[in-house]
């Protein structure tokens, strides 16, 4: 099952409408992948960094994500300082890492962890669905929004199809093995999720169709913006511009 | 007096499945207004194709559907008699799609033009009448089979429809649930049409049977309908006593 474990929780950040979370996430994002600052992107790194710790997710649920991700950039260490070139080098062991190979993998990792934090804190406290009425309000076509919260509701229908299926597999006493039944059975699951997916996806459809679905969604929570969502904002908002000003001033 | 035209009538109705010779339904003419119908048959004969004709999901080969005497021609007409008829799915997994069940519930009325308070409101009182005190926050997909069933029903009873379509709500419930779906269709003011394979809890709550037979859509003689209490101690088939 997919879940949305770090939407749940009671936290200020958690109780904050969608749209004051998107806002500043964007600009916080934007600000860390155009730098190329050593300081920009460190500062960025903590100051989402204590974000996140204040939005209290699960500490064995973080550092899973946080690993999963850093596996692409620790890709990113193992090749870049090997293969970048440039002329000053650092001699380690028997090889030669390039110094510009170290910089540009140490900034793309303190950017990808920034981005990270910056998401999981604002982004990730809200539910799929309030994000993407958040969208709406925020003036992004409905069809996109609706093409948002679609795809991911339809995720979990295939992945539901999928678990079961393979369920069913396995109380038949279906084990894995390398061999042709193997083969032969994963790709059956496969396409019996596609199609049973499909047809799933098809009968909802219907099923919205018959209770008078015409094409919007209308979200049953329609919160208001309070005094605290407002202070969240501009607070945030002003720690984006002071790490996008940190250059003009160093 | 002026007598009315039936809420929903079926004329000439004849549907074959894709990629099949024979028709599944063949000629189907049927009518009813404020009765309280039950459908009984067996496997694969065609109920919930029935249904899904009625529902506008399906097109028939021949024949039309009307509404209060109305032919229903396209999707629009079908959009206005959605809004009369409730149809419960067979299988609740598809009619459940919102995260939370005070979402589901309330997705009907909202799109019938209520406010978010009001739609909020129909749905916290249908729960409600429903025994599904508490229930708003639970998320949908997370929900035992029998309530999954009981909230799929309260999503259609929140669009307060005329007529509604239960494709085996008995289906997944324990006695006890089952009684009150019982006492709770029995409360209703809405007609309904039910499929069901329990006889006896078509019983409770029909006072006419069908059957689809040969192709065909049968009503079946009054007497055949009756209740009783006793255990079936393998399962509820359709059965007959002494005709
Ligand atoms: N999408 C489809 N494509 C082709 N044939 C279908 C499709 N859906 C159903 N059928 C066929 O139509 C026939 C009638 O199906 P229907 O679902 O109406 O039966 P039913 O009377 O509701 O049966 P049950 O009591 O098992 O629910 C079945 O033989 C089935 O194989
Ligand atoms: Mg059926």
């Amino acid at each position: 099952m997919i879940e949305e474990p770090f939407a749940r929780g009671t936290t200020f950040f958690h109780r904050r409408d969608a749209r004051v979370k998107l806002i500043p996430a964007l600009a916080i994002t934007l600000i860390l992948a155009l730098s190329s600052s050593f300081l920009v992107t460190g500062t960025g790194c903590i100051l989402t960094g204590v974000l996140l710790t204040l939005s209290r997710p699960d500490p064995g649920l973080l550092l899973r994500r946080i690993c999963s991700v850093n596996i692409f950039t620790l890709f990113l260490w193992f090749t870049l300082p090997l293969t970048y070139g440039g002329t000053k080098t650092l001699p380690f062991f028997f090889l030669d890492l390039s110094l510009d190979g170290i910089r540009v993998a140490t900034l793309i990792t303190l950017k990808t962890n920034g981005i990270l934090f910056c998401f999981l804190a604002l982004l990730a406290t809200s539910t799929v669905a309030s994000l993407g009425h958040g969208l709406e309000k925020l003036g992004m076509p409905r069809k996109l929004t609706f093409l948002l919260l679609f795809s991911y509701r339809q995720l979990f229908v295939i992945h539901q199809e999928y678990l079961r299926l393979q369920r069913a597999a396995r109380l038949r006493g279906f084990i894995p093995a390398n061999s042709l039944h193997t083969y032969r059975t994963y790709s059956h699951l496969f396409g019996m999720t596609l199609v049973k997916s499909w047809n799933r996806a098809e009968r909802v459809h219907q099923a919205m169709v018959l209770r008078g679905f015409n094409g919007t969604l209308i979200p049953l929570n329609q919160p208001e913006l309070r005094r605290e969502d407002y202070l969240f904002l501009a607070t945030i908002l002003l720690i984006s511009f002071l790490l996008a000003a940190i250059p003009f001033f160093c | 007096m002026i007598t009315l035209p039936p809420l929903i009538e079926l004329r000439n109705i004849t549907y074959s499945c894709p990629g099949r010779t024979s028709p599944l339904l063949k000629e189907i003419n049927f009518s009813s207004s404020k009765e309280r119908i039950g459908l009984i048959g067996p496997n694969g004969c065609g109920k919930t194709t029935l249904f899904q004709i009625i529902m506008g999901l399906l097109t028939p080969d021949k024949g039309e559907v009307l509404l209060q005497g109305r032919i229903m021609k396209d999707e629009k007409d079908f959009r206005l008699l959605r809004r009369k008829l409730g149809f419960l799915f067979q299988n609740s997994d598809d009619q459940l799609f919102s995260p939370t069940v005070l979402e589901d519930v309330a997705f009907g009325p909202l799109n019938l033009g209520s406010s978010p308070e009001e739609a909020r409101e129909i749905s916290v009182r249908t729960l409600e009448g429903l025994g599904l005190k508490g229930f708003e926050e639970r998320i949908t997909h997370r929900l035992s089979g029998g309530e999954k069933k009981l909230v799929a029903l309260a999503t259609i009873l929140s669009m307060q429809p005329d007529l509604l379509l239960l494709d085996e709500p008995s289906n997944n419930l324990d006695p006890e649930t089952r009684e009150r779906l019982i006492g709770i269709l029995k409360d209703l003011d809405q007609a309904h049409i039910i499929i069901s394979h329990d006889l006896d809890f078509l019983a409770s709550t029909c006072s006419h049977l069908y059957t689809i037979e040969d192709q065909k859509l049968i009503r079946c003689k009054a007497k055949q309908i009756h209740s009783h209490d006793h255990i079936h101690p393998y399962g509820d088939h359709p059965h007959q006593h002494g005709t």
